[in-house]
């Protein structure tokens, strides 16, 4: 099944949450939508599920118009980040739901039901839950569950929003793997929403950034983390030192510094510096472009992670391989190994 | 724990006993005879059937006033959500007297009623219609926490799954508030039995057809008949305490279904 969306607008009173989304999702694909929150990711995925209305633009699947159906005639599988399980129901009963409020002509025996959910808490690993009640299970549990209630119906597509935006850190690492492999053995469409890059980068295909009702960029996870093409997203994916910068004759001006950088076919201006904080290579005193004062050292495994404070008063912080130890006091120079220039 | 249980003696126990050890003044026949006779049946049966028709209503109509109330945002809700309470606070009397004066033949819903051929007031109806007033905001105040408590997301996902509009509440809504639904019922229905100050003014308390069975227990104590008024008294308190816990028993029921989250 592919998804098509084509200028999507949907306003809140005066508040736009998705301002012009153009988006086309491929048959058999893992898609993320990354964003902070208030960027209307959750919005376009609830649009697509069929729970909101955009105020205009098209949705279709497959080539037909989405929009001219419901929640209930899409055929969606749809995962909430709070489960929204049926808490008097047991988790046997809560994944054959979608089988059992089928209309009668298509709907499939007692026996075929039986088969159909035992086979879905198999694939979610859960079958030794059947008997239990939603508030007896774990959060991770639960959200399983959810998955294998969503799937039953046999869905053209499966959208999850914010899955395990509830779940505490270990479990979510688990249960990110999980939703990989299991995507690969049932190769349903899918999209996610999340506000964890990490997530993103580590479970889809592809990933589409969004802020403020706009698609920032759409790209493999190594081309938005690799070659963000927006300030923001250089800023939100990875962790980044930011500088604000003043383009002027061919030269990069920090404050009134002068930077050893290059400043080819820079538009002049106002602009921001990016560099990933392990891409700051740490030398002696006057090599590099920047030079400063350790302030502040914490050791995070592999790296150090240090506060400098530039000659020009900002303050940065680096992530430096332990190789050379850095000490409180230190001045030292920093050449960024890679960087770029967003104009703005 | 103590102090718990002789403060319940003390407020609630003791006096159900000493109705007890009245009534035992009685012989069984006695007993039995104040109980057959056609003017106790009859105002047993007003008292418990139309208490329990109106808690009925009460649960229809109040299930509707508590979604309006939890799921929609109007203006003047929350004067609304304070109205609901009236029934709690008003003096039954005053209640009674309110009522009365509205659907009076000449009052300003009697009036159009009594043009249509309907009497309310100073008949069974008028009782139901009061019991209907004074046991609305023990559904409603029942049913609304556990309301708000449902997240709509699971409509959401009920109508994702393919679920009817009409699936989801026979399957999902309703189920999830059952018992907070029974409560209430039971609570509406105890409240209606033991009225006594709103349903004089308006009953009009014909023996056998509109005189209810709190009022036969004053009428029987004014007339000195102490042991005929336990006699009924006894019957309520049975009656009452049999469908209290039959609700108690089916909640519980209920609750183990759905262990708390």
């Amino acid at each position: 099944m592919t998804i098509e969306v084509r200028n999507l607008v949907k306003k809140f009173g005066s508040f736009a949450a998705l301002d012009g989304v153009d988006l086309k999702v491929d048959n058999g694909e893992l898609l993320a939508l990354l964003g902070p929150s208030g960027s209307g990711k959750t919005t376009l995925l609830r649009i697509i599920a069929g729970l909101d209305w955009p105020d205009s633009g098209e949705v279709s699947f497959n080539g037909e118009d989405a929009l001219a159906q419901g929640a209930r005639e899409r055929h969606v599988g749809f995962v909430f980040q709070h489960y929204a399980l049926f808490r008097h129901m047991t988790v046997f009963e809560n994944v054959a739901f979608g089988l059992r409020v089928q209309p009668r002509a298509v709907r499939k025996e007692e026996a075929a039901i039986r088969a159909r959910v035992k086979e879905l808490l198999d694939l979610v690993q859960l079958d030794w839950l059947a008997d239990r009640y939603p508030s007896q299970l774990s959060g991770g549990q639960r959200q399983r569950i959810a998955l294998a209630r969503a799937l039953a119906i046999e869905p053209r597509i499966l959208l999850l929003d914010e899955p395990f935006g509830a779940l505490d850190a270990k479990v979510r690492k688990e249960l990110r793997r999980w939703l990989r492999s299991l995507h690969h053995e049932i190769n349903v469409t899918s999209i996610f929403v999340t506000h964890d890059q990490e997530e993103a980068l580590e479970v889809a295909n592809r990933v589409v950034v969004m802020d403020k009702g706009r698609i920032e960029q759409i790209g493999s996870p190594d081309d938005v983390y690799e070659s963000p093409a927006t300030a923001f997203v250089h800023g939100f994916i990875g962790e980044s030192i930011e500088l604000p910068v003043q383009i002027a004759n061919g030269v990069v001006q920090l404050g009134d510094r002068p930077l050893q950088l290059a400043a080819d076919g820079l538009a002049p201006g106002a602009s921001k510096l990016f560099v990933r904080r392990h891409d700051m290579l740490v030398g002696p005193p006057g090599s590099g472009a920047f030079e400063g004062a350790v302030q502040h050292v914490r050791n995070f495994g592999p790296v150090q992670r240090a506060e400098v404070a530039l000659s020009g008063g900002e303050t940065i912080e680096i992530d430096a391989p332990r190789d050379r130890e850095l000490h409180v006091g230190d001045r030292i120079g920093l050449e960024p190994r890679r960087y770029r220039i967003f104009a703005g | 724990m103590g102090l718990t249980l002789s403060w319940l003696s003390i407020i609630i126990l003791i006096p159900l006993a000493g109705l007890f050890l009245k009534s035992l003044e009685l012989s069984p026949e006695q007993f039995w005879n104040i109980l057959s006779s056609r003017r106790t049946l009859n105002a047993l049966r007003v008292s418990f059937g139309l208490a329990f028709a109106a808690a009925c209503v009460n649960l229809v109509m109040g299930s509707i006033i508590v979604w309006a109330l939890v799921r929609y945002r109007f203006p003047g809700r929350r004067i609304f959500d304070a109205i609901v309470d009236v029934p709690f606070a008003l003096p039954t009397a005053v209640a009674g007297v309110a009522l009365t004066a509205l659907f009076a033949e000449k009052g300003w819903l009697g009036a159009p009623l009594a043009a249509l051929g309907i009497k309310v007031a100073f008949t069974p109806v008028g009782i139901f219609v009061a019991m209907i007033f004074i046991g609305i905001p023990f559904v409603v105040r029942t049913v609304q926490p556990v309301l708000q408590d449902l997240d709509p997301e699971i409509e959401e996902a009920a109508g994702s799954l393919g679920a009817s509009r009409w699936q989801t509440i026979s399957r999902v809504i309703l189920p999830s508030l059952g018992p907070a639904l029974l409560t209430g019922l039971a609570l509406a229905f105890a409240r209606a039995v033991g009225e006594y100050g709103s349903v004089i003014f308006i009953a009009g308390n014909l023996p056998n057809v509109s005189e209810i069975a709190p009022l036969l227990i004053v009428i029987r104590l004014s007339e000195f008949r102490y042991a005929d008024a336990t006699a009924i008294a006894v019957v309520m308190l049975v009656v009452s305490f049999v469908v209290i816990f039959a609700v108690n028993r089916l909640q519980r029921w209920a609750q183990s279904r759905i262990p708390a989250r």
